[in-house]
């Protein structure tokens, strides 16, 4: 490698940090809140010199790593106790309401630092006859690869980590398929056969619902024209009269798309109702048996992780990402938009959790084959049609154009639905 | 020394290392992960080679997917305790048989990537900017001038799946 091209990398990281830094596109001048991150960013790297093209990079990238790891830690923190708060509501109980520091109790939400000192402060219990080395190393990859997805998530209008990656997308898949080791690694090194039976369904979950999840996110990437997810949103913006959003959940295919996904990605994390790799009652916490203490901690803090980031990639991709609902509402900094679209979704994902029962095995496989691939495939056809007929004009034939979308997207569900529910259905509860 | 240099160094360190160790280590899984690893240092390679595209691609297949076939195919093979040895004689000459298989074989696939590297003609690199190669290039390419190679892995594809398929439904009991 020549001097020459050293200074054209250089020059080209120098051009990432200026891409991350300044906001462009914007006709009037930016409200301060709007651009604050990046001012703050911009004043923490001017304190090196101007022609310190690494170092500069390196400090941008050890800022961001930092900002997403506090706001996601504490996320995370906070979801925890969020959560068992709320299951407690719905099961018409109080849950924790115990933890105070220096006699303040805050409805018991102080209860994550608690929770993170007695995890902490565990025994650290390893089987004699594990893999020694797999079994430390599985919980930090869960952690390690469930966060890598964070880094090409639009926060906000200037607020992406990786602002120039132009295979968002893709990365962020990418890194989703490495924690798939890990959970094989947790159940393999445990030696037991609860893990190792409990890392199978896992492995066969995970493999099943990825098709589905990539499936579902290809047409926004067919309507947006890029893989991008700061373009996906771009191409999100507008409202029709002020009012209603240019999100893709406002068309046929999206929002289609948005229920597929929604349920693909409850399986991916594994959550209620799809939490069979854990099963607590039939497979014993499953790849999770033979951990305790911290690297059981990490084990959620990278499911909690993987929550939040792929209700993130569903914000970006289908609600708008940091786009303001109505026009008047755009005075609240956009990165707050995608936080509060953020917390909706994972709270929604508690709700389906309090609702819903664990589906048995079978019945999983069947869902994601039978279901959710062929409907993610129409949804395609779906896409292209919508795209093809674009350019139509007046009300009839816009009329016209919905009445087909719809119908190609509700005519396969209704058929679907009917050929695998017959037989099964309804359910006759005799002894309750 | 540019730190460009070094970095390729340590990517070509990490990512010949464990595929080397791999082949030396005694506990197949641990080999299976290893090598995993040294997938993913030849996608960081494609990384430091600018193509995003490429490395992302070989994460998402070989760190993603072909490992989770080696490591099913691993334990799906995992010889049983309990099964019964078979003779001295035939263990040797299995033995045998699996050497010159296996020498055979990387022969061959030795002779087919020299022979690759040598025939192809290098150009001189570029002096002038480096050529940007955007996801959407990529994609006008493989659906415009490489449409028919594509189409043709994907029915090869689809008729290994159907054929998976058949292999592993039940036999009707008739």
């Amino acid at each position: 490698m020549t001097v020459d091209s050293y200074t054209a990398l250089a020059k080209h990281f120098a051009a990432i940090v200026a891409e991350t830094t300044t906001p462009t596109g914007a006709a009037a001048p930016a409200p301060f809140l709007e651009t604050l991150p990046a001012d703050v960013l911009n004043w923490v790297v001017n304190f090196l010199p101007d022609d310190a093209h690494w170092l500069r990079w390196f400090l941008t990238s050890i800022v961001a790593i930092v900002a997403i790891l506090t706001v996601f830690g504490l996320t995370f923190a906070f979801l925890t106790v969020t959560e068992r708060k709320l299951l407690g509501r719905f099961q018409n109980r109080y849950g924790p309401n115990r933890v105070r520091i220096f006699g303040v109790r805050v409805f018991g939400f102080f209860q994550p630092f608690a929770d993170a000192v007695k995890a902490l402060t565990k025994e650290d219990i390893v089987p004699t006859a594990a893999d020694k080395v797999l079994h430390l190393a599985a919980p930090a990859a869960t952690v390690a690869f469930s966060l890598l997805g964070f880094a090409v998530l639009p926060y906000g209008r200037h607020l992406t980590a990786l602002a120039g990656m132009d295979a968002a997308l893709l990365y962020f898949f990418a890194a989703g398929a490495a924690s798939e080791l890990a959970i094989f690694m947790a159940g393999w090194s445990s030696l037991n056969k609860y893990s190792l039976i409990a890392a199978m369904r896992a492995l066969a979950q995970l493999i099943s619902y990825e098709l589905p999840l990539l499936l579902v996110a290809v047409p926004a990437v067919m309507v947006a024209g890029t893989l991008s997810l700061s373009g996906i949103v771009e191409a999100q913006g507008g409202w029709l009269g002020g009012v209603v959003p240019h999100w893709n959940i406002f068309t046929p295919w999206g929002f289609a798309g948005a229920i597929i996904f929604y349920i693909a990605a409850l399986a991916e994390c594994n959550r209620c109702p799809f939490d069979l790799p854990e099963g607590e009652s039939e497979i014993i916490a499953g790849y999770l048996t033979e951990y305790s203490g911290f690297k059981y901690a990490l084990f959620f803090m990278g499911e909690y992780f993987g929550m939040a980031a792929l209700s993130g990639l569903g914000v970006a991709l289908f609600l708008g990402g940091w786009q303001a609902p109505c026009e008047f509402l755009q005075f609240v900094p956009s990165y707050v938009w995608f936080y509060v679209k953020l917390v909706v979704v994972i709270l929604s994902f508690m709700w389906m959790r309090a609702t819903l029962l664990r589906l048995r095995m079978d019945q999983l496989m069947r869902l994601a084959w039978k279901c959710l691939v062929p409907l993610a495939l129409v949804n395609l056809a779906t896409v292209v049609f919508w795209e093809r007929t674009a350019g139509w004009d007046g009300p009839a034939l816009q009329a016209v154009r919905w009445l087909a979308a719809l119908a190609l997207v509700v005519v396969p569900f209704v058929l679907l639905g009917k050929t695998l529910s017959a037989g099964f259905g309804p359910r006759k509860y005799r002894y309750a | 020394m540019t730190p460009t240099v070094i970095s390729l160094i340590l990517i070509a360190v990490v990512t010949l290392g464990t595929a080397a160790v791999a082949l030396f280590l005694k506990n197949i899984i641990h080999c299976a992960i290893l090598l995993v690893v040294a997938w993913a240092g030849i996608a960081a390679f494609y990384l430091w080679a600018g193509a995003e595209f490429v490395a992302f691609a070989q994460v998402l297949v070989y760190v993603g997917a072909v490992s989770m076939i080696v490591l099913f195919a691993v334990l799906l093979t995992r010889p049983r305790s309990d099964a019964t040895p078979p003779a001295a004689g035939t263990v040797a000459v299995r033995r045998t048989a699996a050497h010159l298989w296996g020498k055979l074989t990387a022969a061959l696939v030795a002779t087919v990537l020299v022979a690759a590297v040598v025939t192809t003609p290098f150009a001189a690199p570029a002096t002038d900017a480096e050529p940007v190669f955007a996801v959407k290039q990529i994609g006008l390419a493989l659906m415009g001038e490489h449409v028919g190679a594509l189409l043709i892995v994907g029915v090869l594809l689809t008729v290994a799946l159907l054929g998976a398929v058949v292999i592993a439904a039940p036999e009707n009991k008739e």
